[in-house]
This record gives structure tokens, sequence and C-alpha cells, in this order.
């Protein structure tokens, strides 16, 4: 039945689509600012709201955490609007409502970021929040007392979030014992033993001039914005601590581990060995894992598995190019009872994509949503801002987003197949299933002991 | 739909599923200024004009939901926005989608208790054919077996991956039937999995043909286009279509709630307690509807962000909850609820908690609001609805969710200055009014009896 649907009417219109293909990036300029004081942001003015933007970010995040004090770049990422300078948590959070100013932190495994978002009016005292809290942080007892507790709860209530287990059993099976298996949010173990030492010291350590990544968009000038960087980001030390986090060796090939849950759906997590982002095969491996799983309504394993049997409401796959180590990653969530048939149809077009090659058509398609997509992410202030970020952070060039619907263009049958054939493997897939999967031979299993 | 895997901020994860969806009562705004039209065949049309990036949103609404379907039924609008993606007698299954994705557009629907909605974010150019195959899933939809069957299979894991798999989930829709005696929105939008287990083939048809015409929809158009060219286009495709004779859209009222109902549920996948309670409230068009605007103050000065005064009270001050909070959706069609929650730290008892935040409600009636809190709220408010424009798609679902809701276009314009209107003495009315206990519904999440909690 549903193999039979011919898809000629979308292959007919996909002509005019390469040819007028959005040239994204045109819609608007971004330019290079250097503050008076030498601290670069990249700019995308836009004066049609009273509204700026401002994404940020320090490499080295929580894969740079001490062992037993995992979770702290995120506890920082917690307590830098809880208090600084003159400001306690209450004066502080009271500036920011008060005025309407957004502003928030993150860690991930690689980096430290922030974003902040403001009206016109406001647009100094925000940035002047933001070097409050970058530069003088206060960690003050009652404020570390109440994030921790906050961060203490979260890990409780997700404890038996499937998902959250899948995701970290998965990295402790491949990453063994480098820093990527850590969970980001720390264990409540490790959170109960950071110190307020601890959390001065990663500031004074990551947060510096030379390892800041700045992407600002909306309603401010150039000169404008130079002033404001000098003035906000201008006090802080001028080099970050070197780190180094070794490249990780994905192991735990084939493994396949079940986290017993009594839940009446299983959650599947997946995944192998990726492509770096700075592998020349990387638009190849972007294209090859569209037609695979990335594509949200039309992929191998979203027709295989849902559309053909309905065994899942999501099947999926994604790259994930950590900085020091690049995984080709996967999720499904199905039925106890359908789990091990899954796994079969998913390992079938694992092997499918190498053994009976993307066909021109599933190439053409690929690239064709890839490339008109791309644009679409661009309609607000915040996400421009954080693409200008993510491409600094990646290297990639002020013209990156000029350029980058040409190399997935450029993309032909010939570099997919050789990705497929370098880095596709199904029998080296990690698999872990938390639930009661029915049938599924397992390599492990891990009883639920609370 | 992808699942998001990326790790995200620890408060964010603190909060209840509610408090992510009730975009109406943060995000509306006098600034949208959209251009509207109707067209002969009574179908709504509402264009808002974003020239900053080549991209258009395009979204048809459907003045019916969950609360929309016949007794014994649940789960009905879901399963047929679902199947909207299965082909119709001019086009095969899937070929929609693949049209979009060859497109490189994005695509998705969802459905609520008061409305199904259908959308399209896509460059410019595109915009005529999308209509054309929105227009054209608007009548002949092809259901056979072969179709739905699978189907009703993903949605059994969509059931199981949302509620089954989550006891806070769980808790929230046994909470909403204890909420509801008698209105529909006790009942789950996603259906109860018996129900949807025995939905039939003519259920679903009978659903489409009843309430899927031109005169039960709304167009809403948002980004880098002209009205009148979208009016034009418009004309020519979803002007094809029939209007049809539709059923008032009536549902059964509530009785009046004469004491407190309390749900207790105890899981052992829970390691962490959770608590809310909520009142039966008024909406924007329901109830004593004059409160609405005073109670989305009353919901900012009290519980928004960490400035309110029950994270004040009782997460800073007296450090008895890791996280807390308030919530008013003041965007259904019928009788809303206005809610109050919070996380106990931990070794901190749910009942120490619980007493605290009762006392915070009790001043509150007592004594009131400050001038000085209500120009800070209002202040806040009126902001976001000038944040609200920052984005394609978002205009476009606030508009969209408050013509399907009973709501105008002049409403949601007015909204600023409705807030503005709102005066101290009218907030105190509006929590003496709701804040009354016999009108609520508690919902408690604990561990296994036996386990540690106290």
């Amino acid at each position: 039945m549903m193999s039979a649907l011919t898809r000629a009417p979308g292959a007919a219109l996909l002509a005019l689509t390469l040819i007028f293909a959005p040239a994204v990036a045109k819609a608007f300029d971004i330019q290079r600012v250097i503050s008076p004081g030498g601290i670069e942001a990249w700019l995308v003015e836009d004066h049609s709201l009273p509204i700026v933007s401002a994404r940020f970010l320090f490499p080295g995040g929580a894969a740079t955490d001490p062992a037993g004090k995992e979770g702290l770049a995120n506890m920082v990422s917690g307590l830098l609007d809880e208090g600084a300078g003159e400001l306690d948590s209450r004066a502080f959070q009271a500036r920011l409502a008060d005025q309407s100013i957004s502003l928030s932190f993150s860690a991930s495994l690689d980096g430290f970021s922030g974003r902040m978002k403001a009206l016109t009016r406001n647009r100094e005292e925000a940035f002047n929040l933001l070097r409050l809290a970058v530069t003088e942080p206060r960690f003050d007892a009652q404020a570390v007392d109440r994030i921790r507790a906050q961060i203490l709860t979260g890990l409780a209530a997700g404890a038996n979030n499937p998902n959250r287990i899948a995701q970290q059993t998965f990295r402790e099976a491949v990453f063994g014992d480098h820093p990527y298996s850590r969970p980001v949010t720390g264990t409540a173990e490790s959170v109960g033993a950071i110190t307020e030492t601890d959390l001065q010291t990663f500031v004074t350590r990551r947060l510096a001039r030379n390892a800041l990544i700045v992407g600002v968009v909306g309603d401010v000038t150039a000169a404008e914005l130079g002033a404001l960087l000098d003035a906000t980001f201008g006090d802080l030390p001028e080099r970050a601590e070197a780190f180094t986090i070794p490249q990780a060796e994905p192991g735990g090939a084939g493994e396949v581990i079940v986290v017993e849950r009594d839940n009446p759906q299983s959650r599947i997590v997946f995944g192998h060995r990726g492509v770096s982002r700075d592998d020349p095969d990387w638009y190849a491996a972007l294209v090859l894992n569209h037609v695979l799983g990335g594509g949200s309504f039309t992929s191998r394993l979203y027709d295989e598995v849902r559309e053909k049997r309905g065994l899942a409401y999501s099947v999926f796959s994604y790259l994930q190019p950590l900085e020091n180590a690049a995984m080709w990653m996967g999720g499904a969530g199905t039925e106890n009872a359908a789990v091990a048939q899954s796994i079969e149809l998913i390992r079938g077009q694992w092997a499918n994509v190498q053994e009976f090659a993307v066909s021109q058509d599933e190439l053409d398609r690929a690239k064709a949503n890839l490339i008109g997509s791309f644009g679409l992410r661009f309609d607000n202030t915040s996400s421009i801002a954080a693409t200008l970020v993510a491409v600094q952070f990646r290297d990639l060039g002020i013209d990156f987003l000029n350029r980058r619907n040409d190399l997935v263009e450029a993309v032909t049958l010939e570099d997919v197949r050789r990705v497929a054939e370098r880095i596709l493997d199904p029998a080296a897939l990690t698999v872990v299933v938390v639930g009661k999967p029915e049938g599924l031979a397992a390599t492990r299993t891990v009883t639920d002991g609370g | 739909m992808t699942l998001n895997l990326c790790s995200r901020a620890l408060r964010a994860l603190l909060l209840p599923a509610a408090f992510l969806l009730p975009w109406a009562n943060t995000a509306s705004a006098q600034v949208f200024d959209p251009t509207t039209f109707e067209l002969d065949n009574g179908m709504q049309i509402v264009v808002i004009e974003n020239r900053r990036a080549p991209i258009v949103t395009h979204m048809v609404w459907y003045k019916v939901g969950a609360a929309d379907e016949p007794a014994g039924k649940s789960g009905i609008a879901h399963y047929l926005e679902h199947l909207m993606f299965k082909g119709t007698e001019t086009r095969a299954p899937g070929e929609f989608s693949e049209i979009v994705a060859n497109l490189g557009g994005r695509e998705n629907a969802f459905t609520s208790q008061d409305y199904t909605g259908y959308f399209q974010t896509i460059a410019p150019r595109h915009l005529a054919l999308m209509m054309e195959l929105e227009a054209d899933r608007m009548t002949g939809l092809v259901l056979t077996d072969e179709i739905i069957e699978p189907e009703r299979r993903v949605i059994l894991e969509e059931r199981r991956s949302r509620t089954e798999n989550d006891p806070r989930s769980l808790l929230s829709e046994q909470v909403a039937a204890a909420t509801y005696l008698n209105h529909p929105y006790r009942l789950p939008v996603i259906g109860w999995a018996h129900e949807i287990k025995g939905l039939s083939r003519t259920d679903l048809e009978s659903f489409y043909e009843t309430w899927y015409a031109p005169n039960n929809a709304v167009l809403v158009v948002s980004g880098d286009v002209d009205p009148d060219e979208v009016f034009r286009l418009a004309r020519e495709t979803y002007g094809n279509v029939a209007a049809k004779i539709l059923p008032p859209r009536v549902r059964p009222v509530e009785p009046p709630q004469l004491a407190p109902r309390e749900v207790v549920m105890r899981d052992a996948r829970v390691d962490q307690p959770a608590w809310s309670r909520r009142y039966l409230a008024p909406s924007y068009v329901a109830g004593d509807n004059e409160y609405a605007y005073a109670l989305e103050l009353l919901a900012d000065i009290i519980g928004g962000g960490t400035t309110g005064r029950i994270y004040r009270s009782i997460v800073v001050d007296q450090s008895l909850a890791a996280s807390a909070g308030a919530w008013y959706s003041p965007g259904n069609l019928d009788l809303t609820t206005f809610g109050i929650w919070f996380s106990p730290r931990p070794g901190v008892a749910v009942d120490t908690v619980r007493d605290a935040l009762d006392e915070q409600i009790a001043s509150l009636i007592k004594d009131g609001i400050t001038e000085d809190e209500l120009e800070r709220a209002k202040l806040r408010l009126i902001d976001s609805a000038i944040f609200a424009r920052d984005s394609v798609a978002g205009p476009a679902r606030v508009l969209g969710a408050a013509l399907a809701s009973g709501q105008t276009v002049a409403d949601v314009e007015a909204w600023p200055d409705r807030i503005r209107a709102v005066t101290v003495e009218q907030v105190d009315a509006a929590a003496r009014e709701v804040f009354n206990v016999n009108r609520s519904t508690t919902g408690v999440l604990l561990p296994a009896e036996g386990d540690s909690r106290t």
C-alpha cells in the first residue's frame, strides 16, 4: 500500500527548487565588529523592531568539570543571574523582571553559553546586568543552596525519565572513562560536593576575553555595539586557562543494553561513531543522514518503522559532532512487545543504505529539503544570533551562510556511497533500551536497583 | 515530529507542561496589525506582514477539537489530524508531505480541546501550492483500513510515549478528569486508550464530514507576503470549497462545584514529589470573563518567574520549595483553570509547603496586591506583546488560536489596552473570586507507599 506511494509530483517540482533555492544569507548582512578594546562580535543590524538579542559562548563546558564535581559548569549557569556586584539575588532578578530583560546561561559538554534579549529602551541596562553576571557573580550561600536544591530536585524528577536514562547509559557504554560519559547536570553526590570556591574557579578559568564568542542581532549599530562590548566584557580576564579534552574513542560496539524499567513503552537510543564537523565528508554525511532518518516525515526509518508498520510515534537519526567525538545517533519509542522487531528494522535500514545505495532521486530530494529549509531558522533575532555564534565556534568563516547551500548542493551520489561505506555499520551500533522489552537478545541487562 | 535530545537548562525541567502551552497569555499584542478578509464561503483570512526574512507560515485552523467529539469516542479529533496526511481523491498518501519536504518546507499539525491546526513554513513563492494542497484536503480525504490501522498503532505509541510512560502526565490526566464533572475538558485530547482502539473508520469520516469546511476554518498567513495577493490566492483555492451547514458547537456545561477535590497518585517511578492545585476560572470568552485580564496580571504578580510572590516566599525566603509558581490559560472556549504549583525541596514534606502556600493565598485575599506590583506586571505583559512580534510563526499561532476559540482580531489587538486598564481593585476582586477552595482540584504526585517521602 504505502510502498506504492509514488513521489513523482514531488520530483517534478524539484528542479524549480534547486534553481530558485533562496540565498538565505542575503536576507541579512553580517558585520564583524571589533570594539575599541579589541573584542570581536558578529552583528546583524535589524531596526524593524525595538529589540536586541545577544548570544555568547565560552568553549569548555561540562567536559571540563573536575572528577567528583560533575555538574559544576551547569551549576554555574544557574547562579550567574542569582546575584552579582552590589545586587543580591532578589535585587538582580527584580532588575531583570522590571525591565523585561531575559538573561540566562547554560552549559553543554563543550561550552558555556548565554543569551540575552531586551527592548531598545533597556539595552544599556541589559548589557550592564550581563557584565555584572559574567564578571562579578556573588555566589551568596543562600542562592547557592537554592540552586543546588533545584538541581537536586531536577535530578530526582528526571531519575526515572526513560530518555535521560537511555542517553546516560549510552554515553557511559560508549565513552567509558572519557569526560563525555559524565552527565552534564552531575549526580546528587557530585552536585552536593561543589563548593563556592569551585564555582568561582570555574568563572575565573573559563570566562575570559580570548575565549569569548559573541553574536548580536537587532536594534543596535556597529558603533553602539563596539562601546557595549568593551563596557560588558572589557573587565574579563584576558586569557582563559588552557584545557584539553582527549579525543574519545567510542567503544561498546555491538552491545545491546537493556535497562529494566516498568514502563509500557521502551525508549531506544542507538548509535556509533560518526563524522566530525571539519571532516571533508560532513555534508555528504548530512545528506545521507537525511535520507536515513533525518527528514521529519520523509526518511527510510520513518517509512519502515512508523509509516508502514505503526511501530513507533517517533523514530529518527542525527549527527552529533561533539568537539572530541563524532557520533551518528538515533532514537525511537516503541511498545515492549515490538522492540525486537523495531531494532531489527532499524539495523536493516542501516545496512540497506550501505547495500542498496541511495538513488539519485533520494539524493536530490534530500538536498532540496536541506537547502530550502536552511533559511527557515532565521525567523527571529535570537536564532540568528545563535547561528552567528555557532559559525564562529566551528570556525566556518563569515561568508559561511552564503556558501552553505552550495556545499550541500555539491554532494554527489559517489560522496554519499563513500560515507555509507566508511562509517555506517549496523553490527557496530550500540543499542540501549529502557523498558521491559520482550524477546530481545541483550548483551547486558541492568535491573532496576533504584 | 522529531524529539529534541539536547540537554536543557535545569529550570525548564521543573516547569509543569502546562507552562509551555499557553502562549496566548504571554504573547498577544496590539502590534500585529493584521489584515483580514472573508471569502464568500465564510472562510476567515488573517494576514500578518513580516518582511524581515523570505519566510512564510501558512496555517489553517479548524474550529473543532477534542471537546467536540461524540461521547464515548475520545481521540477522534487527534486521530483525524494524523490521517489528514494520508491522501485525498487527487493526492496519494504522503504526497503533500513529500512536496513540502522537496520544497524545503517544514510542516506539522496540532490538536487541542478547542481547535485543530495544520501548518507549513516555507519560502513565500510556494504559498500558492500550499494553499492548493491544504484546500484539497479540506474535502475528499480517502480513508481505508490499510491507512487507518497502522496509524492507530502510531497513536497508541504516541499515547504511551506522552502519557503512560510518565507518571506526571498520568496524574494530570486524572486531575483533568476530576476538575470537570460534565464538560468534555475532562477527557484527554489524545483520547483514552480503550476508546482509541474502538474508533471506526465511520467515526473518523463522520467527524471529518461534519466539521471540516471553509466556514469552520480560519486561514492565517504570516511572513514575507502581500495581503492582497494572499487574498487573491485564497479565493482561487479555498474559494472553490463549498460551505457546509455546521452543527452548533455546544458542549455540556459544568454544574456548580460544591466541594474541593483531590487526586493523590503514588507511583514507583516517582522520586520527586509534585503538587498542584487548579481552580475553575473564567476564560476570555466563558464564565465571568470580565475577570480574565485581571487574572492574567494576578498570575504574573503571584507566579511570574523568580520575582512572583509565590517563588519569593516559599522558594527564596522560606526555602521550602525548589521551585513554584502559578499559571492561567485564558484562551479556552469554555471554563478554564487558574493553577498554582510547587516542587518541594529535598527533605521537606509536601504538606509543609502546601500550608505555606495556603498562607500566601490567604494573605493575598485579605490584603490584596499593591499598586506597585500591578504597574510592574503591566509593564512586563505589555512588553511581551512587542517580543511576540520577533517571530514569523508566533503571531500566526496567537491569532489563529484566538479566532478558533471565540475571540476576534480586535480582541487580540486590544489586549495591551485591556491589560493597561485593569485596576488594583479588579485584581483583588478576581483573586477573591477565583481562590475558592470549593472550586478547586488538587493533584499530588508521590513516590510509592513505604518510600522515604514524608
